[in-house]
């Protein structure tokens, strides 16, 4: 559904993203983690058309995307959250919700009783008419997901939406998620919560210094030197092998 | 519906005014409240709405004027035709001017600065050309008739500034209430997010600044037929500009009312200072900024922000 190959960019010295190929299959929740600073917020920004690749290409649903605005690829069909999540602070989570309702209904009140709909769906129902200063960090991401999911895109791409969140609200979100995919929404998500990527996604790629270092089963990635060696550094891979070898013996 | 109604019945009580009341100085006073609404209203949907903070709408104003007398005067063509024609040109200078500033992402202070900009170009261009008549400005040929849209009156004036702050409200009104007013404030609170939601943040504004400029000149029209004479520094002045801005801020920003409330505010507040300090210059610019400053400080909302406040907290 989803292809990005060979995409670089850098900022600076500084390669954010460096050669770096993966796809979405239709469907399916995959998931992108990685250690802070990995590069991952820039590549989503990159597959949303909010930052320009200086090489490599990305397409979705077989049409090539590469530079073509937010608002276009939007209209496509994926949309995006953000790490931060950017609430029109002076507007209630109703009218928030119904800009993205907009993107497919003219009328205004067939996008709002569209946005109740969707705080439905994500649980936000009881907050339809507070402004949207006033919500919590948990209610922010689900507002965020709101939104993006109010324009009923076909792909969904999500940047750490249970971050910040405490265990609960990480189990209340979780079926939210699985329940977006069942809907029939490709899910691409960034996260940070391990338990959640285990939980929630088929596949996973694992990204370190701007290059993808892995993919596969969130089971079968995590246990990658490769990937263990990124989060916790140089080896470490080696040294828990030995620590694990000890204990067996 | 509520504040549709509101506007209609406020539209008509002022309708009726003429009916009752034959005091020209009570007849200029509404009329010159109602102009300032409607340069407000203008600036309103750009700014309030859009959060796209101009310092030059003197440059639609300004041009709104022009093309209005120019055309008399040159051509002889009737007033009211220069009216729509007037509208037309201001706003092909706010397409000209959103088109430039916002294809280069100009925001905020750069943007204010730009359309400052602008509007200070117009006004020496206005100063040195033929066609404006240079520093001497022009003289709209007095014909004292309806329709030549000129009256004898204050009443014709204040119906036709009435009806033109009647499309202001209706188009402030419609921007609350429709798909295209949702987007222009989804890009004034977060641009970011308004184009990940399917939003052409571009094309949001540029309309915006041509519906904007386009109400802007329809009041510079009005100016030349009411006053008859327009030069340089009326048309492009920076005082056109701060009018603009000051009755939405002092009323309330983004709001359908607003503009109104600042503007009738600010009338008030004018003739109070005249009346005590007499006509003494600079008082009145003096009076103007402690009021921006008191009110950016302690109502950022404006009043329309007060009585709100008011009204949550009254059980
Ligand atoms: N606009 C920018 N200008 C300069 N450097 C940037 C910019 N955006 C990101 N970077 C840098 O690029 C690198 C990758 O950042 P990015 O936000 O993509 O990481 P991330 O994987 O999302 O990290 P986190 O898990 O902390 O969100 C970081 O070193 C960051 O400082
Ligand atoms: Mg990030």
């Amino acid at each position: 559904m989803l292809q990005a190959r060979h995409v670089s960019i850098s900022f600076g010295g500084l390669k954010a993203v460096d050669d770096a190929s993966l796809a979405v299959p239709a469907g399916s929740i995959t998931s992108l983690i990685g250690p802070n600073g990995a590069g991952k917020s820039t590549l989503f920004g990159i597959l949303s058309g909010f930052l320009e690749p200086d090489a490599g290409s990305v397409s979705f649903l077989g049409q090539e995307v590469t530079g073509l605005a937010p608002h276009r690829i939007c209209r496509l069909g994926m949309t995006r959250t953000f790490q931060l999540a950017q609430p029109f602070a002076g507007q209630t989570v109703r009218e928030n919700i119904a800009v993205g309702s907009h993107l497919h209904r003219a009328q205004r009140k067939a996008a709002l009783a569209h946005a109740e709909s969707i705080a439905l769906r994500v649980g936000l129902s009881g907050r339809l008419d507070r402004p949207a200063r006033d919500l919590t960090i948990a209610g922010r991401k689900r507002l965020e997901l709101a939104r993006a999911l109010a324009t009923e895109p076909k792909l969904l791409l999500l940047d750490e939406v249970l971050a910040g969140l405490n265990p609960q609200e990480v189990s209340e979100m979780s079926p939210v998620i699985r329940s977006i995919r069942d809907g029939g929404v490709t899910v691409l998500m960034i996260e940070h919560v391990m338990q959640a990527v285990m939980n929630l996604s088929e596949h996973t790629w694992v990204l370190n210094n701007g290059q993808l270092i892995a993919e596969g089963k969130p089971a079968d990635v995590t246990r990658d030197p490769r990937v263990i060696e990124a989060y916790l550094g140089r080896g470490a891979a080696e040294r828990l092998r030995t620590s694990g070898n000890e204990a067996h013996a | 519906m509520k504040t549709l109604y509101a506007i209609l019945v406020l539209c008509g009580a002022v309708a009726l005014l003429p009916a009752f009341v034959s005091s020209g100085v009570v007849l200029n006073l509404v009329i010159m409240t109602l102009y300032a609404t409607l340069l407000g209203q203008a600036w309103n949907i750009l700014a309030g709405f859009g959060g796209q903070y101009s310092f030059g709408h003197a440059a639609f104003f300004g041009t709104g004027a022009y093309a209005s007398a120019a055309l008399q005067v040159h051509f002889g063509v009737n007033a009211w035709l220069c009216l729509p024609f007037a509208i037309v040109c201001g706003a092909a200078v706010g397409a000209l001017v959103g088109a430039l500033s916002f294809r280069y992402g100009l925001r905020g202070s750069y943007f204010a600065l730009v359309t400052l900009a602008f509007a200070e170009v117009f006004r020496i261009l206005a100063n040195s050309v033929k066609f404006t008549g240079g520093g001497v400005g022009l003289l709209v040929p007095l014909k004292s008739s309806a329709l030549d849209f000129q009256f004898q009156g204050k009443a014709g004036f204040l119906y036709v500034i009435l009806a033109l702050t009647l499309a202001g409200f209706l188009l402030s009104w419609w921007l609350k209430h429709s798909r295209y007013g949702a987007w222009l404030t989804a890009v004034r609170d977060n641009e970011d997010s308004a184009a990940a939601l399917g939003v052409d943040a571009f094309r949001v504004k540029l309309q915006a600044i041509v519906i904007s400029a386009g109400l802007m000149a329809a009041g510079g029209a009005f100016y030349v037929q009411y006053f008859q004479y327009i030069d340089p520094h009326l048309a492009y002045g920076p005082a056109v500009s701060v009018e603009a801005l000051l009755g939405p801020i002092v009323g309330g920003l983004g709001t359908v009312f607003g503009p109104l409330l600042g503007a009738a505010a600010l009338k008030l507040l004018g003739e109070l200072t005249r009346n005590l300090m007499g006509d003494a210059p600079g008082v009145s610019l003096m009076i103007y900024g402690a009021v921006l400053i008191a009110m950016v400080t302690f109502l950022p909302r404006g009043i329309g922000g007060l009585f709100q406040r008011l009204a949550a907290k009254a059980p």
